[in-house]
């Protein structure tokens, strides 16, 4: 038995020993998954249980290295979990800003003190991140935020809103843009620093959506406190971090192109009907649905395609610069069809004959797919002067 | 199976690229387009093509060929469409060969598909018989006579029909247009009695004919498997043309799409490069969106082809019919994006225009496959 066998086979009967029963059914969004933080939200009891198993073996994040919390597993080790977890229907354990943002922008440019003292309360679910990035006027043109932060000698002194801040009403601590200098050009003097929500000068307000949820804040701060030691590489470089950590935000968000499920158009053939050779009846709808999967399915078969780019050595291709625009697009356009399919079905906004409204709802929030994490208008702008040459106007 | 090139493949696709670029380019085809040529392709060109060993790349070797498999085709005819290369490498490698190592006999396999990977010989396919690519409509007729066949036909949109030393010709021996069974393969030498042949002069300045079999009479020994069960492997041979054109209208995409994004670089009005407005930026951000796509989309039916997938025909027409929409795409946005001298003859983005078009067409059009991509998707 070759080793990765070994570590299947090890991992497979840890699971089926160790995984709750309730963490083996499928979650309806990702809204169900397990966030962590000082006051987690729990929808089954079995959630921190199920998480704190996993974390002792550093696998929440199995990828990360193990000083860190991180179960320091290799790429091929990793699959082969992700596939056990699967097998069985295993949930994730834990998913967070933390580790899809915060984490990777702290292996690539915090200090090994910062690392050791925020890295494995992410793994273990204990700290919540949000992250403050817009500003009213600062939106697209993120680098002309204004939040100060002032020296205070061992500290800064934040000052100043942002908005869109996922979550930050539930969370504990935010990694945060803030203008430490404001004489050089508008990228220059930006930094990078963390902080702890639970401090006076820090006021969250929830933004009632389209969709009639709330999942992003306003967020105020006045005189709120940071300390210095928690300020991510150097003053000034939070330009830098930034944009590399909008790489990982936008992977997650494109992610939602890939979005499968049951066939959309089989599933219009069962509520609308079909012709004699099996055609839904409406050809124009139709056409509209193969378009989509046609383009879901060269969109997955690209996504493939760059992975398997990086994985041979060839780095990572322009290819990449096009997955926020396109995934997010497309994820649009699922939604245009869900409501077209679903009909009225697809319009209840409340009860339980319209299942919550969970349709019309996820229609609605997918509208922001495009704007949130650079719009595909800034997407646009970048694969146009960055990957294409094209100049400046 | 990883969706990248192997090491093989990239050489192959380098020789290619060098080769093609020299001996087979835009200018050569207008070269052979002003002189009237009735091959529509260069004999000398072509015999170097086939001693590099292009010709039975996805030949098995047990019949002469390189065993290559259809992704190093497809790597080939890719690097063709870049070029709009003019050769039998369609009609005669991906179509004709694929036909025979389909549908064939052991015999004729043997007889033909080692002289096709040498050059000796071309094969082409006859199939269509209307305005559109319907396999399905066939209703030329194979009449049995004792042992021999007798055919009635009139084919269209048949590839280097000229140049063809034999065409696998498609008939039904019985049922009628529409059924799947019934349809009939034989492989009819040029030469015989009854068959005649008339070039026909395509936009894309290719070759292309009309072939006429007027009770063309043929031994049993001509035809594919046995009467009336052509189907299965026509369709794998058709699903197979379908995606190797497609990895040409990959190319040909790239190729208009660079052209069009280094004039863009260049034309100034206002006073400055056209290409800094956002007005052409976004539709030039897109179509490298859309190229990336199809990029991924051929490469994956050009595996699944030599993976033997079980899926292969909803991924033929996946990769068919997202090609068809980007080579239109790219192609208007080539003509429109390089304004009046766009649409001068002088200016050769016109020509991957016209090119575009007739590979849009050939096995299948973007209206077809994406109907049959849903048809296969149960809806």
């Amino acid at each position: 038995m070759t080793e990765i066998d070994t570590f299947r086979q090890e991992t497979r009967e840890w699971l089926e020993a160790n995984c709750p029963e309730s963490m083996r059914q499928p979650v309806s969004g990702f809204e169900d998954i397990y966030t962590g933080g000082r006051r987690p939200e729990i929808d089954i009891p079995e959630q921190p249980l199920w998480c704190e198993r996993m974390a002792e073996r550093g696998w929440t994040v199995p990828h990360w290295p193990k000083e860190y919390g991180g179960g320091g597993l290799s790429g091929e080790e990793v699959k082969v979990l992700r596939e056990e977890m699967d097998r069985i229907g295993a949930r994730r354990p834990l998913d967070s800003f933390g580790i899809s943002m915060l984490g990777p922008a702290l292996l690539k440019f915090g200090s090994e003190e910062q690392k050791l003292e925020h890295l494995p309360p992410i793994c273990r679910g204990e700290i919540r991140w949000c992250q403050g990035y817009s500003e009213p006027s600062a939106g697209s043109d993120l680098a002309s935020l204004a939040t100060r932060a002032d020296d205070q000698g061992d500290h800064y002194l934040i000052n100043g809103q942002k908005v869109w801040t996922s979550y930050a009403d539930k969370a504990d601590w935010i990694f945060c843009l803030v203008r430490t200098d404001n004489t050089g050009s508008k990228h220059e003097g930006i930094s990078f620093v963390l902080f702890d929500m639970d401090q006076p000068g820090v006021t969250a307000k929830p933004i009632r959506l389209i969709s009639g949820s709330s999942p992003f804040c306003e967020t105020f701060f006045d005189d709120a406190r940071a300390d210095k030691r928690n300020l991510v590489g150097e003053e000034g470089q939070g330009w830098t971090i930034a944009k590399y950590l909008l790489t990982h935000e936008r992977e997650m968000i494109s992610a939602f192109g890939t979005a499968g499920g049951k066939s959309l158009g089989k599933t219009a053939v069962e509520l609308m009907g079909a012709d004699a050779e099996g055609r839904l009846r409406n050809g124009i709808l139709r056409q509209d649905i193969a378009q989509y999967q046609l383009d879901t399915l060269a969109f997955s078969a690209t996504m493939e395609r760059v992975g398997d780019e990086v994985k041979a050595g060839q780095g990572l291709g322009p290819a990449s610069s096009i997955f926020k625009y396109y995934g997010t697009e497309l994820n649009k356009r699922r939604n245009e069809l869900n409501l077209a399919v679903g009909g009225e079905a697809a319009l209840g906004w409340s009860g339980e004959r319209y299942n919550d409204g969970n349709v019309v709802r996820s229609f609605l929030r997918s509208k922001g797919n495009s704007i949130e994490g650079g719009t595909s208008e800034v997407q646009l702008n970048i694969v146009a002067k960055r990957v294409l040459g094209l100049p400046d106007a | 199976m990883t969706l990248v090139l192997n090491e093989e493949q990239l050489m192959l696709q380098e020789s290619a690229a060098g080769f093609l670029a020299s001996k087979a380019t835009v200018a050569h085809l207008r070269g052979l387009c002003d002189s009237g040529d009735e091959l529509g392709f260069d004999p000398a060109v072509w015999r170097e093509m086939v001693d590099m060993g292009w010709a039975g790349i996805a030949v098995p070797e047990a019949y002469g060929g390189l065993g290559y498999g259809y992704t190093g085709l497809g790597v080939v005819l890719e690097q063709a469409g870049r070029h709009l290369s003019a050769s039998p490498l369609e009609a005669s490698v991906l179509i004709g060969a694929t036909a025979i190592n389909c549908l064939g006999t052991e015999s004729q396999k043997a007889d033909w598909l080692a002289a096709i990977a040498a050059g000796e010989k071309q094969v082409t396919l006859a199939l269509q018989e209307t305005g559109a690519f319907d396999p399905l409509a066939v209703a030329s007729t194979a009449v049995q006579d004792g042992d021999d066949f007798v055919l009635t036909a009139e084919k269209r949109m048949v590839l280097d029909a000229q140049s063809a030393d034999a065409f696998v010709v498609i008939a039904r021996s019985s049922g009628a247009a529409g059924d799947t069974d019934g349809l009939s393969a034989f492989l009819v030498p040029a030469d015989a009695a009854g068959l005649s042949r008339a070039r026909c002069d395509m936009v894309d300045s290719r070759q292309c004919g009309v072939v006429t079999l007027d009770g063309v009479r043929v031994s049993a020994d001509a035809l594919m498997g046995s009467a009336g069960d052509a189907w299965a492997a026509l369709e794998r041979t058709l699903d197979i043309a379908a995606i190797g054109l497609a990895a040409e209208m990959l190319g040909l995409s790239l190729e208009a799409f660079e052209r069009t994004m280094a004039y863009i670089r260049e034309r100034k009005q206002f006073g400055q490069v056209i290409g800094s407005f956002q007005g052409l930026q976004h539709r030039a951000a897109h179509l490298f969106a859309e190229l990336e796509l199809a990029r991924s989309i051929v490469l994956k039916a050009l595996q699944a082809v030599d993976a033997n997938d079980e899926n292969l025909s909803r991924l033929a027409s996946a990769a068919k019919a997202k090609l068809c929409e980007v080579a239109r795409l790219a192609s208007n946005e080539g003509i429109q994006m390089h304004g009046g001298v766009g649409m001068t003859d002088e200016y050769d983005i016109g020509l991957f225009l016209k090119r575009a078009r007739v590979l849009e067409h050939l096995m299948g059009d973007y209206y077809y496959h994406l109907d049959r991509f849903a048809r296969i998707g149960g809806y």
